[in-house]
């Protein structure tokens, strides 16, 4: 008894020393990343001052004062909550028709939806410019938020049906039975039944729009840039300003850790594609 | 009113045909039964009439109103499913209030019927329980509920009692005829289980590979079944069915004898075999006889207990005048 007691609280330190060193390791970027971000540019490069430094908000000032930071962060929240919400109202019903009217194609068009997730951003990169300047859309919410939502309508439709399959079928037919039409099925069963998938769906489809950076940089200028396009904009030409950009991406990927920590339970159910129950 | 008729109704899934051009017409305030093994098609052959599948060809129409491209939702009928398929998201009240909520029944009438149904389901104490918080037979009874408080049609049952024990599905069985005898509402009810069919049914459709083999009221099924698969489907223990000789012998390819309509004598018996197993259930007695040289096992019900055991020869008389014959297609012979 008292060996397997033994080794069994070995084992158990083993894996706790483990996950410490795992979990510091993937905080580490972070930690430095805002550490530096109260750090004077000339202060950053230094060694000598990683740990012991005289901190400074000089950066953030700069940020707010010079690079509008605010614009930059409304624009991020405006596109990524539209593209959310447009992502759920096309995927919602989508997922339904899928999940509950199944035919022989259902599996093909899953698939496909996925496949275009495989086409690399940067094949399509000349023809989407050519195409939002031709029509006037380049550098405009609008174009940002239909971009972030097609991007992102794949996985939000496979996510939301893997939660929809999970109902029974005959709690839908019963209320067919009881009368309600096919909205009715969808916004008085379907919604509360799958709340909790719907919501990690959201949450991670927000995060997904948030941290978006390839077509936001490419597409904006000034008027629709996100926090991507200002971090991007304090890659300065004349070298790295280390301070500055961590106060930037310090403050751009803020509110998303912030919001990630307060629904972690939904993020891991919706990471799992409902495997969690 | 709530008469149903089912013309040239057939059903395919892909390639594969599961109901074959069928017609059936089921009366107003009819109970129905679909019986039959499992994969016969009964529960397509429900769904078809509730609309939730669609037919392949055919019309279905109730109350001489042809619905066949009706949505479920606007052909005023009621189900009753096997899994209940409450909502688990609403409470028992919100549960039954659901259909007449979105009938756009005023409160005051929702509240009045929910109280009605609760008090003949006995589930008064219960409306402000979740599903999940409920035993097997009170889901069951919300979802009679549920389906009562709509003043449907007719309801559809599909194998409702088979996720009971033994003992709630009796109870059950004889609340939902008290039901019916109470409503006069048009009932079609699909089971496997042919005592349910037997006891609760003004008409039983048997069916096999999606086509019907006979219908009619329990009795005559019982005593004129019109073929081979319904003389061994209705009636337990299972009709005790006999070819060669001693089916010649009665002009027959097969006939068949229930067990009880062989009458244990004595000694000086038509019929005789050695006993394998004796079921005794107080009331009746099974037995399972061997070395007939007629079928490889004789099914015989004695009344009460008697005195033979496992092993012993028995003596049996069938009685002519209950022997069904069946000719070489397996049809009834009259």
């Amino acid at each position: 008894m008292a060996i397997v007691a033994q080794s069994s609280k070995t084992r158990r330190i083993r894996r706790a020393t483990l996950a410490w060193i795992v979990g510091l390791l993937f905080f580490y970027p972070i930690f430095w990343l805002v550490l530096t971000s109260f750090k004077t540019d000339a202060d950053a490069v230094k060694p000598e001052h990683l740990l012991f430094f005289t901190p400074t908000l000089e950066n953030y000032l700069n940020m707010t004062e010079n690079y509008d930071y605010w614009r930059f962060a409304t624009n991020s929240i405006i596109t990524s909550v539209f593209a959310t919400i447009f992502a759920l109202a096309v995927g919602i019903p989508c997922a339904y028709a899928m999940a509950f009217n199944p035919s022989r194609a259902t599996k093909d068009v899953l698939m496909w939806m996925l496949s275009t997730k495989m086409l690399p951003a940067a094949a399509v990169l000349y023809p989407m410019t050519f195409l939002t300047k031709s029509l006037g859309l380049f550098d405009t919410h609008f174009m940002i938020i239909v971009v972030l939502m097609l991007i992102n309508l794949p996985i939000v439709i496979w996510m939301l049906f893997t939660y929809f399959k999970e109902i029974p079928k005959e709690i839908i037919e019963a209320g067919q039975m009881d009368g309600v039409n096919t909205w009715g099925e969808i916004k008085e069963i379907l919604i509360p039944l799958a709340w909790g998938g719907i919501a990690s769906t959201a949450l991670l489809c927000f995060i997904f729009c948030w941290n978006e950076a390839y077509w936001t940089v490419r597409l904006t200028t000034t008027d629709a840039a996100t926090l991507s396009k200002l971090i991007e904009g304090n890659r300065a030409p004349e070298g790295l300003f280390f301070g500055r950009l961590s106060a930037v991406s310090a403050a751009a990927v803020g509110p998303i850790v912030v919001l990630g920590w307060f629904c972690q339970k939904q993020l891991v159910q919706g990471l799992t594609f409902g495997a969690v129950k | 009113m709530g008469q149903i008729v089912l013309e040239k109704v057939s059903k395919s899934f892909g390639e594969t045909q599961v109901i074959p051009p069928l017609d059936l017409t089921i009366e107003d305030g009819e109970f129905a039964v679909f019986v039959g093994p499992s994969g016969c098609g009964k529960s397509t052959l429900l769904r078809l009439i509730a609309g939730l599948e669609d037919t392949t060809s055919g019309t279905v129409s109730i109350d001489g109103e042809n619905v066949t491209e009706v949505s479920p939702s606007k052909r005023g009928l009621a189900m009753v499913f096997q899994t209940y398929a409450l909502y688990p998201h609403m409470t028992v009240r919100k549960n039954i209030a659901f259909p007449m909520r979105m009938a756009g029944l005023s409160e005051e009438e929702q509240d009045r019927r929910i109280m009605a149904a609760a008090e003949s389901l006995n589930l008064v104490d219960y409306l402000d329980r979740k599903p999940g918080q409920l035993s097997g037979g009170q889901r069951q009874r919300v979802a009679i509920g549920r389906a009562i408080v709509r003043n449907p049609s007719a309801f559809l049952f599909d194998e409702p009692l088979s996720n009971l024990d033994a003992a709630l599905r009796v109870g059950m069985r004889i609340e939902i005829s008290e039901m019916h005898a109470r409503m006069k509402t048009t009932m079609i009810y699909v089971t496997h289980d042919q005592v349910e069919a037997m006891t609760m049914a003004d008409k039983i459709v048997v069916l096999q590979s999606g086509v019907i083999e006979q219908v009619g009221s329990p009795l005559e099924l019982y005593s004129a079944p019109r073929n081979l698969f319904v003389a061994g489907f209705i009636g337990s223990p299972k009709m005790n069915l006999i070819d060669g000789e001693e089916a010649a012998k009665h002009g027959a390819k097969t006939i068949g004898i229930r067990p009880e309509h062989i009458d244990v004598v004595e000694d000086g018996g038509i019929w005789m075999g050695t006993i394998g197993v004796a079921e005794r259930l107080g009331s009746d007695t099974f037995f399972h006889v061997n070395g007939t040289g007629l079928a490889e096992t004789l099914t015989v019900r004695a009344l009460g207990d008697v005195a033979l055991r496992h092993g012993d020869t028995i003596h049996l008389n069938p009685r002519a005048d209950e022997i069904h014959r069946f000719d070489a297609q397996g049809l009834r012979v009259s």
